[in-house]
């Protein structure tokens, strides 16, 4: 089964994997978007008692791409933490569990709208973009930025979690995908608690050519789909 | 009411006034009625059986009119009446208001559901009506109230209606646990239940009473049969076909039957049948004879206006689902007509009620049979109807997921003591049963989730105070409940609005609402798609937040309305009675010419399926080879079967690619024929079905499927978990379907013995799934399977096989699908583009 697919953003060669991350071989750098840990915990401080495990589930796939391409450095493209107050709610286990993850790599969080604020007593740097040069050039960044507002190429964000819907033999599938046009890339949220959104949603008008692709994640496989192939949620 | 009672006599059990209305109408009371009156006004629980037409309605309400004009109102509720229905409570109080009014008796009688507006039940909550007449989601909400218990501190009778369709399920649940709550509330008042005929009338009597030892029964009132009804089976001469729904066909005969009758009732089993059948009939109905269309997914106000229009005899024939399935009293039907097989005899037995309200006279009812099968089928009817015999079990073990509603809304009238409320959800008999750890967990997840890992403490929802006892955690969590509570959990639904066709980008300008529908079916469509719906042939022009706006359009030739609603697997008593019919040849004669020459075909090619063996046939048909097998159990349990023979042949490497099935068997399809591969001894026809199948199999598909996150995501609103409406911002039901996903997978992983999984699991094993059946049937056919290989289909196989392109492929992986969507195209390039960079190869290498 396909696990793994190529593509190209802004000269760099980039590896999709099926978790959701993206690998930078050229750079050996894992890169993950929208982890959002802690959001069951943020739900239930507002009386929605969801499953308080997606924080551990999360870190569990995160540690198995780890263990895949032990990367030299790691990327958070923001909302890594579902909120500002993650620390007074993360159990002790997950937090060493995070900090031995991202203290393994080089870690780069980029700052996100749900956590604006670095987080205190993890390993690793902080800031709102960072600006990285390998086989092309790259800019991490959580909210993608209009082609006419201040984009600049080489462009890897999330934020948006996309997904991509499509019709296959009379059946729906829905799934998280990538989405990329060579200029510039989004990864799909990587949290196990992360709803998404459909690509095909305003939302991602004026940030992509016209014949972006997808890469949707199936459950044992990736699947690159055309832009043409896909369908909104609503019309 | 006993309408024809030929000789009227003053009767000592009524108040002169009633006696006196009744008498000017030529009525006289029947001696159950006289019966239940005696056990009402003794103060008794007790449950009316009659068959429709007997009067129930107004026997049920009688003793309550009585004492309010003997003793006058008190300013508070007397009487509740609830029902399934909210068009029934309308068409109840239309029945009702009749004597009342003419009577001149000083009392209001208000109903409450839903679509009653805010202003009118804030004013029945400030000054209660005498009589109220609303649903179970209803009272869950009232009993909700601060102010509850004083509300309900005077009711002296509890009306239930319809009692054997409401207590089978997840509303009889709420129901019986609301039940419990008012026997502390208003321990006086007594429980009147009015019901059709049943299997299992001990459930409804224990259900109806509060239990303490298990087995208190509420009084039991019968009514004697009324006259057997006349029924009929539509003998076309048009070609009947092998596996079509659509009964096209017969619409020339339907349209002559309904001109001959006065009024007539149209019965179809699903909301997009009766779409079809409603234009057939106008497309040939060229003398104009008055017909519409009822059904639920139809804008209220389109459909009070045909219920208005059919009251007051302006309609010659109503094509209706089962939105019109219950007691509602049209009077004037001399003519039920039946299209499509019934599925059921109670079912049926109900909508033929519905013509002739005359309980001495035999209801006429004309039963359409759209395909061969159905014939059969509406024969097995016919007997069965004619034997008496009833179907459906009534006995539950109540929902814990209704539970931890119940829960939750008990904390938003009072804090509660837990034993308190244990002892009382006990009362219920649903709930009799429920052991008080199972109770414990269920209110540890009200309270904090009931995670195994207990990090929610600290946000609990309900807090326990010195006393023991529990407490909302916030008052704003109760207005939260208040927007969510009740069970039916519908299928996402857009409304319907007509505009006019879209022209440039000029915005959109919504007209009026004309029903609603299925989510998923309007998003299959792109715009410029037609389809038919509340009688016309629309377009879609575009889907806007939760509307789809449509024009009219003129095709002729529209994509008619695929969703499912109201689909019934054939039941038990029925499929045994079509299976006897195939396995003796000697009654064909009866049966038309058609059908039998088909069963001939079958008799001669294949073999004919018998109620102890088994038929499976094996046959190749385009690049596929097909398996069959005719188990007669009900499209839910084929379907369970089909998943897990789907399984269990991947395995033995027998490489199915999918499966269809329908009321009496199934087919499954794939790359390796299964019947050569018996007879090569790869494969064995008892390990492929062999019983052990419902084990370890059942489980690992079931917690897969997408079955399985579709019960979830009910239970899970349901029980609170996740909530359909926040206040301030309502959410899209798929918004909620995703979500419930994630939660689902997270917890199967982390937490799979969590409440609310085995909530989800006991209820795809119940319902949706019908293992119980399945597994019967397993046990039965042991050692007894006939296998066919044949070069070809067989007749039997046509109706399955046809099927085929309306379900979606199950079997299919969706990975499977993913890689044929994916483009080659893109993969290619990158290959080309990535050529020759030093140490790395292509994508599989990394």
């Amino acid at each position: 089964m396909q696990t793994q697919c190529e593509f190209i953003v802004n000269g760099a060669l980039l590896v999709a994997d099926l978790s959701g991350a993206v690998y930078w071989p050229d750079r050996d750098m894992l890169i993950v978007a929208d982890l959002h840990f802690e959001k069951g915990s943020a739900f239930a401080t507002r009386g929605v008692v969801l499953p308080p495990y997606d924080t551990a589930a999360t870190l569990q796939r995160l540690a198995a791409v780890f263990e895949i391409y032990r990367p030299k450095h790691f990327v958070s493209l923001g909302d890594a933490f579902h909120d500002d107050d993650w620390p007074t709610r993360m159990a002790a286990d997950d937090r060493d569990k995070l900090a031995r993850l991202t203290g393994a790599a080089q870690t780069l969080w980029v700052t996100g709208n749900h956590d604006p604020t670095p987080p205190a007593g993890l390993p690793g740097k902080a800031a709102g973009a960072f600006h990285l040069k390998g086989d092309g050039a790259l800019v991490m960044r959580h909210e993608p930025l209009a082609r006419s507002n201040g984009f600049e190429a080489g462009e890897l964000a999330g934020h948006l979690h996309p997904c991509a819907r499509l019709r296959q033999r009379g059946r729906n599938l829905r799934r998280r995908c990538f989405v990329h046009d060579g200029a510039r890339a989004i990864l799909p949220a990587f949290g196990a608690l992360t709803g998404s959104l459909n690509v095909r949603d305003a939302a991602f008008d004026g940030l992509f050519e016209d014949s972006y692709q997808t890469i949707m994640l199936g459950r044992e496989r990736l699947a690159s789909v055309d832009a043409d192939r896909l369908l909104p949620d609503r019309f | 009411m006993p309408r024809h009672a030929k000789t009227p006599a003053p009767s000592p059990d009524l108040l002169p006034q009633f006696d006196g209305w009744f008498s000017a109408r030529g009525w006289q009371p029947r001696a159950h009625q006289i019966a239940f009156w005696q056990a009402a006004r003794a103060g008794h629980d007790a449950l009316l059986i009659a068959p429709t037409g007997g009067g129930k309605t107004l026997a049920g309400f009688m003793p309550s009119l009585e004492d309010l004009v003997t003793n006058g109102g008190r300013g508070k509720l007397h009487t509740l009446y609830m029902s399934p229905l909210k068009a029934l409570a309308v068409d109840i109080q239309r029945n009702l208001m009749q004597p009342v009014e003419e009577l001149g008796l000083d009392m209001r009688i208000e109903t409450r559901s839903g679509d009653t507006p805010q202003n009118r039940k804030t004013r029945q909550k400030q000054n209660p009506p005498d009589i109220l007449l609303t649903t179970p989601e209803q009272l869950a909400l009232m009993l909700s109230w601060p102010e509850a218990a004083d509300y309900f501190a005077a009711l002296d009778t509890i009306i239930i209606d319809e009692l054997h369709a409401l207590a089978p399920n997840k509303r009889g649940d709420l129901l019986a646990l609301g039940l419990a709550r008012l026997a502390t509330l208003a321990p006086k008042a007594k429980r009147l239940g009015l019901s059709a005929t049943v299997a299992d009338k001990d459930a409804l009597r224990r259900f109806l009473t509060p239990q303490s030892d298990g087995d208190e029964t509420a009084k039991l009132i019968e009514g004697t049969a009324g006259a057997p009804p006349s029924l009929s089976i539509l003998d076309t001469k048009e070609r009947l076909p092998w596996g079509s729904h659509t009964a096209r066909h017969a619409m020339g005969d339907v349209l002559a039957a309904i001109k001959n009758a006065d009024t007539s009732l149209v019965f179809v089993n699903t909301r997009s049948q009766a779409e079809m059948v409603f234009r057939e009939l106008w497309a040939l109905n060229e003398g104009g004879l008055e017909i519409a269309l009822h059904h639920g997914s139809l804008a209220p106000e389109r459909r009070r206006k045909v219920e208005a229009a059919m009251a007051a005899g302006q309609l010659r024939a109503v094509v209706c689902t089962s939105t019109l399935d219950l007691g509602i009293d049209w009077g004037a039907v001399d003519l039920v007509i039946h299209v499509g097989a019934p599925k059921g005899a109670s079912r049926l037995a109900q909508r033929i009620g519905r013509a002739n309200h005359r309980f001495d006279e035999a209801s006429a009812a004309l039963l359409v049979p759209s395909n061969r099968f159905e014939v059969l089928e509406c024969k097995a009817a016919r007997e069965s109807v004619a034997a008496g015999e009833q179907d459906g079990a009534m006995m539950r073990t109540g929902g814990l997921d209704v539970l931890a509603q119940h829960i939750f809304g008990t904390a938003c009238h009072a804090p509660f003591d837990p034993l308190a409320l244990y002892q009382e959800v006990c009362r219920a008999a649903p709930y009799h049963d429920l052991p008080r750890p199972v109770f414990d967990r269920v209110v540890d997840f009200v309270a904090t989730g009931g995670y195994a890992l207990q990090t929610y403490d600290r946000y609990a929802r309900l807090r326990q105070e010195k006393d023991g006892r529990y407490r909302l955690a916030h008052p704003r969590l109760a207005t939260r409940y208040r927007m969510n509570v009740g069970t039916i959990v519908e299928a996402p639904m857009l409304k319907v609005r007509l505009t006019r066709p879209q022209k440039g980008k000029r915005p959109i300008r919504g007209g009026r609402v004309l029903g609603e529908m299925e989510e998923y079916f309007l998003t299959a469509l792109a715009p410029g798609d037609t389809f038919v719906f509340a009688g016309e042939t629309l377009r879609l022009e575009a889907v806007r937040d939760t509307e789809a706006l449509v024009s009219r359009a003129s095709h002729a030739d529209p994509k008619v309305p695929t969703y499912q609603g109201g689909k019934f697997p054939i039941s038990t008593h029925l499929a045994e009675r079509v299976r006897a019919m195939l396995s003796t040849p000697e009654t064909w004669d009866d049966l038309p010419p058609q059908v039998a020459q088909w069963l001939k075909m079958q008799q001669a090619f294949s073999a004919l399926p018998d109620k102890d063996v088994l038929l499976v046939e094996s046959f190749a048909r385009g690049a596929r080879y097909y398996m069959t097998a005719y188990p007669f159990e009900g499209r839910l349990a084929h379907q369970t079967l089909g998943m897990l023979l789907t399984r269990r042949l991947e395995r033995m490497g027998g490489r199915p690619m999918g499966f269809v099935a329908n009321d009496y068997g199934l087919a499954v399809w794939g790359l390796r024929d299964i019947g050569l591969m018996v007879e090569q001894e790869k494969l064995t026809l008892a390990a492929l079905f062999a019983e052990d199948m419902l084990g370890d199999d059942l489980e690992a598909w079931l917690d897969e499927s997408s079955l399985m996150k579709r019960t979830f995501r009910d239970c899970a609103m349901i029980s609170g978990l996740i909530e359909k409406n926040l206040p301030g911002h309502e959410k899209t039901g798929r918004q909620v379907l995703f979500s419930a996903d994630l939660i689902f997978d997270v917890l199967r992983s982390h937490e799979p013995d969590h409440i609310l999984l085995q909530a989800a699991r006991a209820d795809a094993a119940t319902g949706l799934l019908d293992i119980g059946r399945l597994g019967q049937m397993l046990a039965r056919i042991q050692g007894k399977l006939l296998l066919k290989r044949l070069d070809h289909i067989s007749p039997l196989a046509v109706p399955l096989l046809m099927e085929m392109g309306k379900e979606p492929v199950r079997g299919a992986a969706d990975d499977e699908l993913l890689g044929e969507a994916a483009s080659t195209r893109h993969d290619d390039l990158v290959r080309e583009a990535t050529q020759g960079i030093s140490g790395f190869g292509h994508a599989d290498a990394v």
